[in-house]
């Protein structure tokens, strides 16, 4: 197999664009889609500092990695779920990254926020371990970035990711995620800051493709929890689709994007409060964050639902 | 020829002297869903691997993150993805 640009010997072939690229071209290829993300979405400016979600995982090092080459004022920011050695080796892959290229990076510590580790939520919870996890991640970010002066949080989503949460979300009709759906979410109250996908072109089999070819010491195995997650099946299901049909979760997510969310902003009418407790953003009085803390604090479940976290 | 798999990690045996692509299609692997590496390199499905060649196919999903909150239970339309009998 060739290299679609100079005809060299490729390294990785791309079936959703009937291309192959060599090593080069292939990284050229992979920072061209994360500029285009950002121009497109106007995710940052040039000058603006950027709070970058890394987790230790192949996406959010590989994001790092392109905006640090691409000249951007970043910051690191690791949130330590305390999930076993999983945390305790994710941490180290980010602190190696950042001492390696010199660039600053904060770590926050999940235990010291809600009151316990993630094992612990999920215990005291009896809800899937992704759910606290993923409530306390988004919060945590937007805390973070707002205490240090940061406009804009990138995460490492990619097209998988994207393609999977849109899946989840048509299978049920989740007509309040439809419109939340999108590579760039920008402020809409004082204390919500900007969060952007720039990987949201990218497929995780690329993401995974630019951290090995970079040589970037990323966490390969899987959160422990994450076995029997959802959004795993989603992205098998959506994996099979593709190996049948090459470009099935690009023109699903993309054409969602450019042609179906217009139609689910125009549905979507939020009112925003600032939570009695703590101040954050909340579709209600408290918000689901503080409710965890809560729930945790007391270490006995609690029935019910909450207020739907606007982050 | 040597085929180191992850998550877990281990080993398995298969022949070799034919295509990558040929060796996932036995192992039941997609190929959408993996790096293959041989030594330092990224090869891809059409290439040859010998019997003395050792692969490893890197699994290249992440997931479990950031699932959507549940929706408040007064707008949860459909509580459950289970349906009741008619």
């Amino acid at each position: 197999m060739k290299c679609r640009k100079c005809g060299s010997a490729a390294v990785l072939e791309l079936r959703r664009h009937n291309a192959a690229f060599c090593a080069p071209d292939f990284l050229e290829f992979f920072r061209n889609q994360i500029r285009e993300a950002i121009r497109k979405y106007r995710m940052f400016a040039r000058d603006e500092p950027v709070l970058v979600a890394v987790s230790g995982g192949k996406d959010s090092l590989a994001l790092w990695d392109v905006l640090i080459d691409e000249g951007y004022r970043t910051t690191g920011l690791y949130l330590d779920l305390g999930i076993f050695d999983y945390s305790v080796e994710s941490r180290a892959k980010c602190e190696a990254f950042a001492a390696a290229r010199g660039v600053p990076l904060l770590v926050r510590r999940v235990a010291d926020e809600v009151g316990a580790p993630v094992p612990v939520i999920k215990a005291v919870t009896r809800r899937p371990p992704c759910s606290g996890c993923g409530l306390s991640k988004r919060y945590l970010l937007n805390r973070a970035a707002l205490d240090e002066g940061l406009p804009v949080v990138a995460t490492g989503h990619n097209l998988d990711d994207e393609a999977a949460t849109l899946f989840g979300s048509v299978m049920h009709w989740q007509m309040d995620a439809l419109p939340r759906q999108s590579p760039a979410l920008p402020s809409t109250h004082p204390k919500l800051v900007r969060r952007v996908k720039p990987l949201y072109r990218l497929s995780e089999r690329e993401t995974a493709a630019y951290a090995f070819l970079r040589r970037i010491d990323y966490i390969v195995d899987e959160c422990p929890f994450a076995a029997g997650a959802t959004s795993i099946a989603h992205k098998e299901t959506l994996n099979r689709l593709e190996d049948a049909s090459p470009g099935a979760k690009h023109n699903f997510l993309f054409g969602f994007l450019e042609k179906a969310r217009p139609a689910f902003e125009r549905a979507e009418a939020v009112v925003l409060n600032e939570c009695a407790r703590c101040g954050q953003v909340t579709t209600g009085t408290v918000c689901a964050f503080c409710k965890l803390a809560d729930q945790v604090k007391r270490a006995a479940p609690v029935a019910g639902g909450g207020s739907t976290p606007v982050l | 020829m040597k085929v180191v798999l992850r998550n877990p990690r281990r080993e398995v045996e298969v022949p070799g002297n034919r295509r990558v692509k040929d060796v996932l299609r036995e192992l039941n692997i997609l190929p959408e869903t993996v790096l293959v590496i041989r030594g330092d390199d990224l090869i891809t499905a059409d290439q040859q691997v010998s019997d003395g060649d050792t692969i490893e196919l890197r699994p290249v999903m992440s997931g479990g993150s950031e699932p959507r909150p549940p929706r408040p239970a007064h707008l949860r339309l459909y509580p459950t993805s289970r349906h009741p009998l008619p």
